[in-house]
């Protein structure tokens, strides 16, 4: 128990160690200089740039700059956006809540439908049940999220006008951003008609929701009906029976709780998939998130925003992947260590 | 040759050949198959096949909708884009760039990503573990996150966004190789070589090497769909093939504009993305099946 823990502990300090490394150098990777990458101070600034050149340091070896670097990193201060001019810890922590609260939710639906699919399938194994439902997951991976996005709005925004178009929520509703997770704050928030905010909040979510659900859905559909599939054909479930058991019994006794182990480390997997997905779609539909934002930083070369958001993000993926790991680790005796799960 | 056989002789198919019978079995991955040479030929005979010059601009037939609209023609089956230009060469040019490019990048990545995997899964201690630490580090990055930071330090361009992708794909096949290559490597047919006295690199390019092929053939078809979706993706942002080009996701961004007037074209290029992601999706489902049914003869 502890090796495990001071195992994970240190993986994910290493890891983490990579990443801040990879994001101090990417200052020097980018276009123009390191220290207008890393303070996101323009030379014209130039008296900022002499005050923070004392502070920087960059004339100093490359690990002392570094270790400099983490110190301002730890306290918060990531230098400003190019383009906007604000402090990118701010902006980060305003636009990565709304990446996070889309991701989860279509995540929530994709396991609401695609785990009992999944056992739905793998109990009607090679009938019809089972090749229609993998058949409709077959077209649900193949569809570019991009198309599939353009497709929604064009049906249920524009030809039948159901939906709305972009954004997160009507402009008419002037909720104050406090967890940045919209539908806390409306909740949090003193507004007088928080029913209809909601509503509104809830039906801009649709599109982008389904959007990016769809892709993690099938491949949550698949996961679990080759982990039930193989579950069913075990030995244990032949034992089951032999001792008398009804199907129904082996299964809720045996086959459900085997068959979910593997599935869980599916969900650290697909996480960074969700993430693309959810960036792309994040772009199409103008929800104000971390996607959409580093796109948007990439057009107008924001050099410091990049390194800020890929940071953020690749840190959160991290340590999300990993503490599920270590989560199932813990809990499944039977998992040495972390393998891949076939589809 | 004689008509009827004698002898009950008893055949042994080949694996490769047990493969093939079990694939055939399956129809609808058969069926992928085709579509799947389909899209190859389109790649490498495009110029013959379209009727006309992707980027021919002709002003008098601009919007012009598919054939088999009422007010569409017969001379342009697809129809016709936004600066007249017959949708149908388009599409068929995209298909070569979308899909030739990706086993292009496919390639890259597998020829990479196994060098490097072996090298973790072979070596031992420090360096091992350095590398399996980075490697994982990197494959928790999102593929298009990692296509971003290439792509913000070389700029936006076809070419930049080929080696991003190329770059994103690596690990995965890393990860494979790797792990491939741990588990081989407590086998006996292993020791038997090790007590033969054979290198290292003898080791793997004569016995894991050999055993490793219908893995990297899984493995690559999981690449290649995410390659096509990765290169359409960065083309639609504007990140990577840029506008006149005829990469499916570019003409998906330029049909934004006009797609209340002439809905067909998304509709096209995206069906064609579409086609291609399921005739992918179809024989790798195909082959991974092939290859699990195998082993229970």
């Amino acid at each position: 128990m502890a090796n495990v823990l001071l195992r994970y502990t240190n993986l994910v300090l290493v890891t983490l160690f990579i990443l801040s490394l990879l994001s101090f150098l990417l200052a020097y990777l980018f276009p123009g200089q390191a220290l207008e990458n890393l303070t996101g101070l323009r030379f014209n600034e130039l008296t900022e740039l002499q005050n923070s050149q004392i502070k920087y340091s960059v004339d100093d070896n490359i690990f002392i700059q570094y270790s400099h670097y983490m110190g301002e990193l730890f306290s918060g201060n990531w230098g400003v956006s190019f383009n906007s001019g604000l402090p990118l810890y701010e902006e980060v922590g305003h636009y990565l809540p709304a990446s996070i609260e889309l991701s989860f939710y279509a995540l929530l639906m994709s396991f609401f439908i695609g785990l009992p699919l999944g056992f739905l399938a793998a109990l009607r194994h090679h009938r019809l049940t089972d090749y229609s439902l993998l058949t409709v997951s077959l077209l649900g991976y193949s569809i570019p999220v991009f198309w599939l996005a353009l497709i929604m709005i064009l049906v249920f925004s524009l030809q039948l006008g159901w939906l709305p178009l972009s954004g997160r929520i009507s402009l008419i509703y002037e909720i104050p951003s406090i967890s940045g997770f919209i539908l806390i704050d409306i909740l949090l928030s003193d507004f007088i008609d928080k029913k209809s905010a909601l509503i509104d909040a809830l039906r801009h979510l649709i599109l982008p929701t389904i959007s990016i659900a769809v892709v993690t859905t099938t491949m949550i559909f698949r996961i679990t009906r080759r982990s039930v599939i193989e579950t069913l054909n075990s030995e244990f479930i032949l034992a089951a029976y032999a001792r008398g058991l009804t199907p129904r019994q082996v299964l809720m006794r045996h086959g459900v709780r085997n068959a979910l182990m593997p599935i869980l480390p599916l969900l650290a997997m697909q996480f960074p998939t969700l993430l693309t997905n959810a960036m792309i779609v994040e772009s199409i539909f103008s929800w104000p998130g971390i996607g959409s934002w580093l796109i948007q930083a990439i057009y107008q070369q924001d050099y410091p925003a990049i390194r800020a958001g890929m940071l953020a993000v690749s840190v959160l993926v991290v340590i999300f992947t990993m503490s599920l790991d270590l989560i199932i680790r813990l809990t499944d005796p039977r998992r040495r260590r972390a393998e891949r799960v076939a589809i | 040759m004689s008509q009827s056989r004698l002898y009950q002789e008893e055949h042994h198919p080949s694996p490769l050949q047990y493969t093939w019978i079990e694939f055939k079995n399956n129809h609808i991955a058969v069926a992928g198959l085709f579509c799947f040479a389909f899209f190859l030929i389109i790649t490498i005979f495009c110029p013959l096949l379209a009727p006309f010059d992707p980027n021919m601009q002709q002003i008098g037939d601009l919007m012009i909708p598919p054939a088999w609209d009422p007010n569409g023609g017969i001379s342009h089956v697809f129809g016709t884009d936004a600066l007249g230009r017959d949708l149908l060469s388009r599409i068929i040019y995209g298909c070569r760039m979308t899909f030739g490019i990706s086993l292009l990048l496919v390639m890259v990545a597998m020829l990479l990503g196994v060098g490097l995997g072996a090298l973790a899964g072979m070596s031992k201690g420090f360096r091992s573990s350095f590398l399996n630490h980075t490697l994982d580090s990197i494959q928790a990055i999102p593929t298009l996150l990692i296509a971003i930071i290439i792509i913000a330090i070389l700029g936006p361009g076809l070419v930049n966004s080929m080696w991003a992708i190329a770059l994103a794909l690596t690990p995965q096949f890393m990860h494979q190789t790797r792990d491939f290559v741990r588990h081989e490597l407590s086998k006996e047919y292993i020791m038997a070589a090790k007590l033969d006295g054979a290198s290292k690199a003898h080791i793997f390019a004569h016995s894991i090497l050999p055993n490793m092929g219908e893995m990297l053939v899984v493995q690559a078809t999981l690449a290649l769909s995410i390659s096509i979706l990765d290169i359409s993706a960065l083309g639609f942002l504007k990140l990577g093939a840029q506008a006149p080009s005829s990469e499916l996701g570019a003409m998906l961004l330029e049909g934004i504009e006009v797609a209340y007037i002439a809905p067909w074209t998304i509709a096209l290029p995206g069906g064609a993305l579409f086609m291609m992601m399921i005739s992918i999706n179809l024989v790798g489902d195909g082959l991974r099946s092939a290859f699990r049914n195998r082993l229970l003869h």
